[in-house]
């Protein structure tokens, strides 16, 4: 067993970008909790951007496009989910589980054909000796762009929720739906956009990992991750620097987990393999028994479907 | 049913769009099954042995969802079932003895029912949420049955390759077909029991009122004296036994042996069985039947046109989808009754 | 005096119902209107028009000579209309600045709203503090963020939808002193009650609505009272029936009752006490948000407590739930009818079912429902208590708030308990039902059971009680018998003014 195959500035770099695709995906899933729905559909939106990303990068050579595709493709499953939930009211829970079954084939559908091909590089941030420094340069200076865009939307959706209007209008619309509709706030239109926008963001994070992490396309590659992001939404209090932490912990874990397998630890893979889940679980479980402070900060209209009545 | 019709549309569209023809893909997936000369009289006996863990499994979860109790992971009480159903014969062999599968059965529902009993008694004590824990132990569930089908539970006549016996060859331990060529194994007739049980539950007995109540109005629920927790406990046992049970004899019978890909999402398209069958005993019988045919079906289908397999995924999402959407169309009709004016 | 909002000939029907007919009526600038009418004359009706929530099917309304039609609410707000609703549109996680944020159309940033929040609310005696969480505040104070929501767009006309049922005595002096001021100032007010004394105190003019037509306009006071609900109702009433009674063992014992809240911004109980025997009927009284819901959960059995907190003739109770309950001979009947008293989308067959089960025995041994004795039960209850419906089977949420709350509480009189404890009896019913409940709830005292009545209806309480206590931020003050209470006296019970300070005067 040689632990000491295991740099920590390296290791700590590998868990930024292993934390990414859930940090975008759980981000996306907080601002859609935050108006009082709950998509359980993540994993669906997730895989079915991670094939969108990866088909459209390939076919443009453009990792850029890449990722827009992937987020357009997340959206567009995310659509479906909104006209059912919001104008036909079909049970969330059944319809993300839908979403995500759906999703989960769809992608390996489209994904038939692109099996084993390599997607175009990205260039990464490089400023010269500076990036190649053991430490600082390794950990923060190093990644590709993508890493930067989602620690800029943990800021910005932090920022647009606490100062914004629509921020604002966005909370009360998750917190009471009725008083907000009496007040003539459009409940559905806001929840839709929010939806569109949990879409995008679990798309962009799928597209991270079939683009950037892993990079390949294979079925079912998102693993779980999808439920990975949802029970950290749950975990972070519903607070977007949360959601940062419990990224970072879960993929350090996952990276973890990973080094030492190959580093010869021995404890079966498979038991390995199961530690993120565990662990996952039991940071729930600390999180819900929390009285007070972690109910208050869940929307009171979380799940319950919106009925206007005139 | 207009969301079956609509999904073969939506289907068709989809198998045209990938270059095969659609209506042959249709044709293959419903109708060959269970007519087709050549390969009808292995499809039709195949029909129940698929049926059968689905109706199983789903009507163990149509309580749950029925009280909004989500139990979304049968899938891994479906595989801990099957992990003890088949330690208990494994521990037995080579011995014969006819009360080996009375406890292989024992086992199997006492292993799925554990499982469920984690987010059960996690959402009792600290509030959490049962859906995410029940998926997540999905995929611990499945780690373990690597583990063991490696390590433990490897057959050591087995040239290395990971997997145990197969206990169909173990006569104390096989579940065999009871009538030749209809592929009908205790499993089956123990989804049957399960749909009669269900039904007289719910139509005629407080236990099936309190759920239906619970699920529809929970604070009411509460003043009616239900509680809440011990819903919870019964829901997730009883549904985690009974995935168990179906693991256990899917183990023990149509696949054998305990593999590592042993687990073919029967506890996922179970959650889809529930739904298509409006969570109504008699509706999953039904749907857990058309389940099955599309399954076979596209096994046919991915033989006889290429058409691969994921597409059948694709294809009973869209079926959940439509039935949702027209499903509640006409709940919402009902819902816009009014009588009071203020 | 300059007319402000005339309303012409308004008229809106329903399916099967028709809500207003041809409505006129004028409202003067500054003037203090007053619209009366029982529940289900059409008042909330007419006013969603005038605010433009709901369009009229018929008829015109003209506001400053110009014709008014609102499509929404931002119009209505924007021409200077303004609406306090009864249930308040407000959100408890969000503080005070943020939810009168929501409510306007462009607030100033945070900082200058706080200041002129702070401002405004002192000038028209309401102090609030913009910090502060919502869900933290006490009904009255709830209701003057929507007051200083109003007040801060300028209106020329507020519309006020009963806005006392949630206030002690004398946070209503406050609230008059307030709106008395904005009517001299040339703001005109649109006061919606059925409380009549109210009425006389505060009004100049009086729009009487029945059955959606306008019978009557008056000057409030020069009536009395009396006349005025002879109006309104269109017949004498007469206060119920109270049958001589002597009082029985003691059925119900609380002592030392202290439980926390369910809900998140619940109120606690603190160390509540009393004891009641047979025949008697304890009035409480108290306004929303002071433990009125926790009370009830903990005397039904929903919240638990030590056993003997809760003795029901004289076993202790406090640790058992609803069902065993229920065997010792208590029953309830929970404020919300349509969620909590009866589920909404079941028949009233298995609404009879839900709370009768146990001491009507429709459940057999092996937990078998008796179909056939269910449905005599139910039909029963819809005999004895004139409940108007098609039939059994016909969900709960398809009748009539005053009917449903007729087969609720008749479905726990019909069990025939030991004591009954009911949370608002009457609330939202037409003067015929409430009467006929109320007359209901005697004739079981009369027959020996005791009752616990939970009400923020004054004047109900003291129809029925014959002991009298109120209930203030959990705790309950010591009962005493009902004869020699003044109203001033109940509100000091009630709380005074809760500590809400007390603003002086606007010079």
């Amino acid at each position: 067993m040689d632990l000491s195959a295991i740099n920590p500035a390296v290791l700590m770099a590998t868990v930024m970008v292993a934390a990414t695709p859930i940090l975008l995906a759980a981000l996306g899933e907080l601002v859609v909790e935050k108006a009082g729905v709950l998509n359980l559909g993540v994993e669906g939106m997730m895989i079915l951007g991670a094939i969108c990303g990866f088909a459209v990068a390939v076919e443009t050579g453009s990792p850029v496009m890449g990722f827009l595709g992937g987020a357009l493709g997340g959206a567009a499953l995310s659509l479906i989910f909104a006209l059912l939930t919001q104008y036909l009211l079909a049970n969330q829970v059944a319809t993300g589980l839908a979403l995500t079954l759906f999703g989960l084939g769809f992608s390996a559908l489209i994904g038939q054909g692109y099996v084993g091909i390599k997607p175009p590089e990205w260039v990464r941030l490089d400023l010269g000796a500076v990036s190649r420094s053991p430490v600082v340069g390794t950990i923060l200076l190093r990644h590709d762009p993508m890493v930067y865009t989602g620690l800029g939307f943990v800021v910005a959706i932090w920022a647009v929720l606490k100062f914004s209007r629509v921020g604002l209008i966005l909370r009360a619309v998750g917190e009471n739906h009725d008083a907000a509709h009496a007040l003539g706030y459009k409940v559905i239109r806001i929840r839709i956009l929010a939806i569109l926008f949990g879409g995008a963001m679990a798309g962009l994070g799928g597209a991270y990992l079939s683009l950037m992490r892993v990079p390949l396309w294979t079925e079912g590659m998102t693993a779980g991750a999808g439920w990975i992001a949802l029970a950290l939404v749950v975990f972070a209090s519903w607070r977007p620097g949360r959601v940062l932490l419990g990224a970072y912990l879960f993929g350090g874990i996952t990276v973890l987990q990973l080094n030492l397998q190959a580093s010869g630890v021995r404890i079966p893979v498979e038991y390995l393999s199961m530690s993120p889940y565990l662990i996952t679980i039991l940071v729930l479980v600390v999180m819900s028994s929390g009285r007070g402070r972690a109910a208050l900060n869940a929307p009171a209209s979380l799940g319950r479907n919106f009925h206007a009545t005139h | 049913m207009v969301a079956v019709v609509l999904t073969m549309v939506a289907g068709g569209l989809m198998f045209a769009a990938l270059g095969k023809d659609p209506v042959a893909a249709i044709r293959t997936i419903f109708w060959d099954p269970l007519f087709h000369p050549q390969f009808a009289a292995y499809s039709r006996p195949q029909l129940l042995v698929k049926a059968g863990p689905l109706i199983l499994i789903a009507i163990g979860l149509s309580l749950g969802f029925r009280a909004g109790i989500w139990n979304i992971g049968a899938e891994g009480q479906y595989i801990l079932g099957a992990i003890c159903g088949a330690g208990v014969a494994l521990a037995f062999y080579p011995a014969g003895g006819w009360h080996i599968f009375p406890l292989m059965v024992l086992a199997g529902a006492l292993g799925g029912w554990a499982w469920a009993m984690i987010p059960a008694v996690l959402r009792i004590k600290f509030r959490t949420n049962e859906i995410l824990v029940s998926l997540l132990l999905v995929y611990v569930a499945q780690s373990l049955l690597a583990a063991m089908a490696v390590g433990r539970m490897r057959n050591p006549e087995g040239g290395g390759f990971p997997g145990s016996r197969n206990l169909a060859q173990y006569p104390p331990a096989a579940n065999g077909e009871l009538i030749a060529g209809t592929g009908i194994h205790l499993g089956v007739l123990a989804a049957v029991v399960a749909v009669i049980a269900a039904h007289v539950l719910m139509q005629r007995h407080i236990l099936g009122f309190n759920i239906s109540l619970a699920g529809q109005a929970p604070r009411a629920a509460r003043f009616a004296g239900v509680s809440p927790n011990r819903l919870v406990l019964v829901c997730l046992g009883v549904s985690g036994a009974l995935a168990g049970l179906a693991g256990m004899f899917e183990v023990s019978g149509p696949s054998g042996r305990l593999t590592i890909d042993f687990a073919h999402g029967y506890g996922f398209t179970a959650i889809i069985v529930a739904f298509l069958g409006r969570l109504n005993p008699i509706g999953i019988l039904l749907a857990g039947l058309l389940m099955a045919l599309t399954y076979i079906g596209g096994e046919l289908a991915q033989f006889m046109l290429q058409i691969p397999r994921a597409a059948i995924q694709a294809f009973q999402g869209m079926l959940l989808f439509f039935l949702l959407a027209l499903d509640l169309m006409s709940n919402y009709r009902v819902r816009w009754l009014r009588r009071e004016v203020s | 005096m300059t007319v402000l909002l005339s309303v012409e000939g308004l008229t809106k029907t329903y399916p099967g119902v028709v809500a207003n007919s041809e409505v006129s009526f004028a409202i003067a600038g500054g003037e203090i209107h007053a619209l009366l009418g029982e529940n289900g004359a059409g008042k909330s009706t007419l006013v969603k028009m005038i605010y433009g929530l709901v369009r009229p099917d018929a008829g015109r309304m003209v506001l400053h000579g110009q014709p008014y039609e609102p499509a929404e609410p931002r119009a209505a707000r924007a021409a200077g209309v303004a609406m306090v609703f009864q249930h308040f549109s407000l959100f408890e996680a969000l503080n005070v600045a943020e939810n009168v944020a929501l409510g306007m159309e462009s607030p100033p940033p945070m900082r200058r709203l706080a200041a002129r929040i702070r401002e405004v609310s002192t000038e028209y005696g309401l102090p609030l503090d913009p910090g502060r969480l919502v869900g933290d505040l006490s009904a009255g104070e709830r209701q003057r963020v929507e007051i200083v929501r109003c007040l801060l767009q300028d209106p020329k006309l507020l519309i006020m939808d009963e806005p006392t049922s949630v206030l002690t005595p004398q946070e209503v002096e406050i609230l008059f002193r307030t709106l008395r001021q904005l009517s001299a100032e040339g703001t005109a007010i649109l006061y919606i009650s059925h409380k009549l004394e109210e009425i006389r105190a505060l009004c100049d003019v009086a729009t009487i609505l029945r059955r959606g037509k306008v019978v009557d306009t008056c000057t409030p006071g020069e009536k009395s009272a009396r006349e005025l609900a002879e109006m309104m109702v269109g017949t004498v009433l007469t206060p119920p029936a109270r049958p001589a009674k002597q009082p029985g063992p003691v059925a119900l014992e609380v002592a030392g009752l202290s439980v926390a809240s369910p809900a998140p911004f619940g109120t606690a109980l603190k160390d509540i006490g009393f004891s009641l025997r047979r025949g008697e009927v304890l009035g409480i009284a108290g306004v929303a948000g002071n433990g009125q819901d926790e009370l009830l959960l903990a005397l039904s059995g929903e919240l638990r407590s030590p056993p003997e907190a809760v003795r029901i003739t004289g076993q202790p109770a406090g640790h058992l739930g609803p069902n065993a309950r229920r065997r010792l001979g208590l029953v309830a009947a929970p404020e919300e009818r349509l969620g909590h008293a009866a589920a909404p989308d079941m028949s009233l067959a298995e609404n009879a079912l839900l709370s009768g089960a146990v001491r009507k025995g429709l459940v057999g041994g092996a937990g078998f429902i008796d179909r056939a004795a269910t449905r005599d039960f139910a039909t029963e209850i819809v005999a004895r208590f004139d409940v108007r419906t098609p039939g059994i089977e016909v969900a709960a949420r398809a009748l009539s708030g005053g009917n449903l709350q007729k087969f609720v509480i008749g479905r726990e009189i019909l069990q025939e308990p030991a004591v009954i404890v009911v949370n608002q009896p009457t609330w939202g019913v037409d003067a015929a039902a409430a009467a006929a409940i109320r007359q209901a709830l005697l004739d079981l005292a009369g027959r020996g059971a005791a009752v616990v009545a939970i009400s923020q209806d004054l004047d109900e309480l003291l129809e029925i009680a014959d002991i009298f206590a109120a209930l203030n931020e959990g705790r309950l003050t010591t009962p005493r018998p009902v004869e020699g209470l003044t109203v001033e006296g109940i509100g000091l019970m009630m709380g005074g003014a809760h500590g809400m300070e007390v603003a002086h005067a606007h010079g």
